[in-house]
């Protein structure tokens, strides 16, 4: 947004000055985000009592030395399964997006580079996957294929094909034609050969930056699933699950719902923070420079 | 006219592709109706007679184009489970999602207008800088999030709304509205911040023509000159990403729906669901793919009329 706001005012600021400052409001959510993967790296090693262990007389505890973030419904302790719910989203926020874009990167490219028919294809595909509302497609995928762990990855992983292929389409469209390529093609190289070492290249950065956008999504979409009880199946600690499940006692224990929810907001509002600033680095039309 | 035709054809081809898709994905996957109703004791005689009565037995192909075919002429099948008719479930529960949808745009439209009029007043001020922050925020708010929290804020600490249930407009206007007011909220609180980027973005745009230029040149006052010349031509964007944005609100209504024990399309599906009623679900499912279809072919025909040039520029694609 301030970017946009810089653009509008004539007089050009220093390149130098923004610069400086964007690096300054990296630091908490970046710091936020190192300590989430950390923590989720770490938590068996770290001493944490059993995120499945119940303690039915300790339910509903506020938080306390002994239970830093208090107990759940059933006498879980909330800090290990903040800790391990964070292991879940981020293997699914990390792989689902990944899955995805080997897929629709492929579709896209494809389309892109041999236009005609695979492209009217491809187009056709991403066209019938867009057409539903993508929360009812993830709900009927995980619903038939079974809850587990992969399972959810895998339907949120199909959901973010069309993503992917659309932006790998696009950027493929604008390489396809530049003088490189034809450079390439006239001293005979294959199709593959000209895909993968001179337009796959370029891909990569928007690529990059549209991932670190699509894990912030993705670990919503995770939550939501889990939310409706249709996710990462019971003992297992998903935030989704964990909010669905302090719903229930909201009035007499507030913190069980509000902790998780607290977490997965400083998560996503960080990772969006530095997948803009990123975004904003890989594509110089968008920058203010 | 031969744009026109050309939409309309594509727009058949999507809506046959989305429910070859829906039931291609619900009858291939595992998950068997048959051992919800008959429960995991029954005999393998029992189940294969009652997928006989069903109608399981049969080819899938056969399946879907006998699906296809009631579907056209309005009949959707009957539920697995209950025996009722899914078009008749889907009609009684379709004005309550309607209803919440329609409300929770009110409430987006209703913040993201006046907040792009103002920030757009002096880009780079103080309210615009705050109004960008507070956008940003609410962005990273998964919705079933939001709706616990503004449970949590509206009643359980103040006690002032509902926190579940619904009242149909028949027990009166406002009981029904104060059972709407939160789920509206918890949409419509997150899209606000979409919109809003859309608007402010193409206003300060718009700003920048001649006939702003004119239109201040002629003394009109500051509010004026935006409502009555900036806001128009500046709502193209705005009106595509309401349409693009629906999907997502059809997303969010399945949530916010199941927070607030609305009974809704959204809630009907997730029943559908939980229960294995591949029949009902095929329908629901079908039916949003379609409705959501449609209202995206909608918005572009509205685009079309509202700016000329989109018609020829497709056109000569």
């Amino acid at each position: 947004m301030s970017v946009s706001a810089t653009k509008s005012t004539l007089a050009a600021a220093p390149a130098s000055r923004p610069r400086r400052r964007l690096h300054w409001a990296l630091v908490l959510p970046l710091g936020w985000l190192l300590l989430v993967v950390f923590l989720a790296i770490t938590a068996d090693w770290i001493g944490l009592p059993d995120p499945a262990a119940q303690e039915l007389i300790l339910r509903r505890k506020p938080p306390s030395a002994e239970y830093l973030l208090g107990t759940d419904n059933l006498g879980r302790d909330m800090l290990s399964r903040i800790i391990y719910g964070a292991r879940t989203s981020l293997i699914v926020g990390i792989c689902a997006p990944f899955l995805g874009f080997l897929v629709g990167g492929a579709i896209g490219m494809s389309a892109g580079y041999f236009r005609g028919k695979i492209d009217l294809l491809a187009v056709g595909f991403i066209d019938v996957l867009l057409a539903f509302p993508a929360l009812v497609l993830a709900l009927t995928f995980t619903a038939y294929l079974g809850q587990s762990l992969f399972n959810v990855t895998l339907a949120l992983g199909i959901l973010s094909i069309p993503a992917a292929a659309r932006v790998s389409r696009a950027n493929t469209l604008a390489w396809a034609n530049r003088d490189f390529v034809l450079a390439a093609r006239t001293i005979g190289a294959s199709n593959w050969r000209i895909l993968t070492r001179e337009i796959l290249p370029n891909l990569l950065p928007p690529m990059f930056a549209f991932w670190l956008v699509a894990i912030s999504v993705i670990i919503v979409a995770e939550g939501a699933l889990s939310f409706l009880g249709l996710g990462i199946p019971a003992p297992q600690p998903s935030w989704g699950g964990m909010i669905a499940d302090g719903r229930e006692a909201l009035d007499v224990a507030p913190h069980t719902a509000l902790i998780p929810a607290a977490v997965m907001f400083a998560t996503v509002l960080s990772l969006n923070f530095v997948g803009d600033i990123v975004r904003n680095m890989v594509d110089p039309r968008r920058s203010a420079l | 006219m031969h744009w026109l035709a050309r939409q309309l054809l594509r727009l058949v081809a999507v809506l046959f592709c989305v429910t070859l898709v829906t039931f291609l994905i619900v009858n291939i996957l595992p998950g068997d109706v048959t051992i919800v109703i008959l429960g995991t004791l029954a005999t393998p005689q029992d189940i294969a007679g009652l997928r006989a009565d069903l109608g399981l037995d049969r080819p899938m192909l056969v399946r879907y184009f006998d699906w296809l075919g009631s579907a056209l002429s309005g009949d959707l099948g009957r539920s697995y489970r209950n025996g009722e008719p899914v078009a008749q479930a889907i009609a009684d529960r379709l004005p309550v999602s309607l209803e919440l949808m329609v409300l929770a745009q009110l409430v987006a439209l209703g913040i993201a207008i006046p907040v792009a009029l103002l920030s757009v007043r002096k880009p780079g001020g103080w309210f615009d800088r705050i109004s960008a922050s507070a956008a940003f925020g609410f962005l990273a708010m998964p919705n079933f999030m939001l709706g616990i929290v503004l449970i949590y804020l509206f009643s359980v600490s103040f006690d002032l709304l509902p926190a579940t249930g619904f009242s149909p407009l028949s027990d009166g206007l406002w009981d029904n509205l104060e059972s709407m007011i939160l789920p509206a909220l918890t949409l419509g609180l997150i899209e606000w911040t979409v919109l809003m980027r859309v608007l402010r973005s193409d206003l300060l745009t718009t700003l920048k023509e001649d006939f702003i230029l004119l239109a201040r040149a002629k003394g009109l006052p500051p509010w004026r000159v935006l409502l009555q010349h900036a806001l128009r031509p500046s709502s193209f964007t705005l009106i595509t990403v309401l349409g693009l944005n629906i999907g997502g609100l059809i997303g969010g209504a399945v949530i916010v729906e199941q927070i607030f024990a609305l009974p809704g399309v959204g809630r009907l599906l997730l029943g559908g669901i939980f229960n294995r009623d591949l029949i009902l679900v095929q329908g629901t499912v079908s039916f949003i793919a379609a409705g959501f279809v449609i209202i995206n072919f909608l918005v572009d025909m509205l685009y079309a009329v509202l700016d000329p040039r989109v018609r020829h520029v497709r056109f000569r694609n």
